[in-house]
């Protein structure tokens, strides 16, 4: 077989891997979709009333806030994948069974390919049982079928970007307490967007922060697919910040995994 | 192609400011067993480490099973299994399951890995724990897992860090015999161990290490020779040919009641045969001879100027 036919082999065989270990102990993959949930239920119901007024839309309140505040959520959903993700590495790198992969003749993109791959499906599984109660708490998009597509592909690609800069954490920490930690101000970031609130109602500095930073034009992006908001710029700006994490993740989880002391 | 599976040259590695590894050379023959003996921080497992490709040395040319360590990585990683003090399996995974990704990672057939694996959780007395996770094993159990998810690759060459750490002394037998049945089956394997007795029961060689250097290298028995304590027991039946003997050979009489001489020796064949042949020329009469050589104890001692690693605290 040639080389690139092994990797692929390689990868599929990790990838089969981390997600028999995901299908088996779902606890993880529950929690991630667990506490995106909860923030779901907690801006709707709590805050969505007062938000959903302040954001000066014709029919304002609750419902128009479930409207805007689903991207986030989605958001914060991968961003808690990543975090997942983050800590399946680490329990590999403290088990030792990382060590034992770099001692055999396998592809070394495959172990963190598998890696990658395998939190993209557990995080789209998660996401769709977060859109789910969406729907049931009122989400009514107005997406067309290519729309919808478009928006799959958008969360797709985060994922993706999120997962490699995850998998290289995971590498990166010592410990699996380190590991769940590393990943924390991702779910930070889309709060410092325009997730939960727009940012013309934040202060000079932080209002700069939200516009440049990647999860806001994510957002505007996916809230434009949705729910036909303007999109603008947004997308191409997605495209850009997911290949540029996607990058430097790989590379950053390429030098750890070679570099890296055996234990 | 040598017959030399393992051989190291000028070997070095420094983390940050310590030396771990010194000018370490090191030669293995294809088919043998090589035990890297020495206390907590001699730098065994960092040349396990180096030698399996997880570190990469700062100096020195390594070859494993015919493939240059630096200029063939991959050909080194082919021809060798791993098995650490700390056993790295799939916590997740049943037994069964361990094996079976380690088929498909070597590319197995489905078939071949699942007979592949029936027989190897067979061998290594698995079988009615291949269905359960190996967190409820017992610590000879993952040990033989781990080291039965390595010869799923039909290595040549096995690296054995500190096989029998933390196991009990029924475990730790267990573990002995499947060593020496890989032996049999022609397997070279580096071994390191802090325990004396294991290097001496299972090492064709045994090679000391301190602080990152080889201080004494060779079998048991010439490491045994290399240090003082070693004597030569000599019985007789009569009072006469005792007092006769110790006067020949100009040794004091220790215990004149059981009638034996110690006489210093490092009990090589060429120290026996003058002896005898001095004894001859006096005409005395031996009624027997016993050879008594240093055990590794004193051996280590004598090399490091240590204590036994035994009294080490791990």
């Amino acid at each position: 077989m040639t080389a690139p036919a092994l990797t692929v082999r390689d990868s599929a065989t990790m990838l089969r891997r981390n997600l028999r270990r995901a299908v088996r102990y779902p606890s993880l993959t529950l929690i991630v979709a667990a506490v995106p949930i909860v923030f779901l239920l907690l801006f709707v119901f709590v805050l969505g009333g007062t938000l959903g007024a302040g954001l000066g839309g014709p029919s304002g309140g609750r419902a128009e806030y479930v409207a805007y505040v689903i991207p986030g959520i989605l958001l914060l959903a991968i961003a808690g994948g990543a975090q997942g993700t983050a800590i399946g590495v680490a329990m590999d790198m403290t088990e030792g069974i990382i060590a034992r992969f770099r001692t055999m003749s396998i592809s070394r993109t495959a172990v963190l390919t598998g890696h990658v791959v395998g939190a993209v499906v557990q995080t789209m599984v998660g996401l769709a049982v977060v859109l789910a109660v969406a729907l049931l708490v009122g989400f009514r998009p107005d997406a067309s079928l290519v729309e919808w597509l478009a928006a799959t592909g958008v969360l797709v690609l985060v994922a993706v970007a999120l997962s490699w800069l995850s998998v290289a954490m995971g590498l990166a920490t010592k410990t699996v307490e380190a590991a769940s930690n590393l990943p924390m101000p991702l779910a930070l970031l889309p709060f410092f967007g325009s997730g939960f609130v727009p940012v013309e109602s934040m202060p000079a500095g932080l209002r700069w922060f939200a516009e440049h930073q990647p999860f806001t034009p994510l957002i505007e992006t996916l809230r434009g697919l949705l729910t036909g908001t303007a999109i603008g710029s947004s997308a191409v700006l997605s495209v850009v910040w997911c290949a540029a994490i996607a990058g430097a993740g790989y590379l950053w989880a390429r030098r750890n995994y070679e570099r890296r002391p055996a234990r | 192609m040598s017959t030399e599976a393992i051989s190291v040259r000028g070997l070095r590695k420094s983390f940050g400011p310590k030396r771990v590894l010194d000018d370490l050379d090191l030669t293995v023959a294809e088919g043998t067993v090589f035990a890297l003996l020495g206390p907590n921080g001699a730098g065994k497992t960092t040349t396990v480490d180096i030698l399996s490709t997880l570190t990469p040395p700062d100096a020195g040319e390594v070859r494993v099973a015919g493939h240059d360590l630096a200029g063939d990585p991959r050909g080194v990683r082919s021809a060798i299994a791993v098995t650490g003090q700390f056993s790295a399996v799939d916590g997740l995974l049943t037994g069964a399951e361990n094996l079976r990704l380690m088929a498909d990672l070597h590319h197995l057939d489905r078939r071949e890995g699942r007979r592949r694996a029936a027989e190897l959780l067979e061998r290594f007395d698995l079988v009615d724990a291949a269905g359960q996770v190996p967190a409820t094993y017992s610590g000879g159990m993952r040990r033989r897992l781990d080291l039965a998810m390595g010869l799923m690759g039909d290595p040549r060459v096995v690296f054995l860090d500190e096989p029998t750490t933390g196991l009990d002394p029924r475990s730790r037998r267990a573990m002995w015999d499947v060593v020496r049945g890989l032996l049999a089956d022609g397997v070279t394997i580096l071994l390191t161990t802090q325990y004396l007795e294991e290097a001496d029961q299972l090492a064709d060689r045994i090679g000391v290490l301190d602080s990152g250097r080889l201080v004494a290298e060779g079998t048991a028995d010439e490491l045994k020779r290399m240090v003082p304590g070693g004597h030569v027991r000599l019985q007789f039946a009569a009072a006469t040919p005792l007092a006769d003997a110790a006067r020949v050979l100009d040794v004091p009489v220790a215990d004149a009641a059981a009638l034996v001489l110690d006489v210093p020796s490092d009990g090589s064949v060429a120290a026996l045969r003058s002896l005898l042949a001095r004894l001859d020329a006096a005409r005395v009469d031996v009624a027997g001879l016993t050879v008594h050589t240093p055990d590794l104890d004193d051996v280590f001692l004598a090399l490091t100027g240590r204590a036994t690693p035994e009294e080490v605290p791990s």
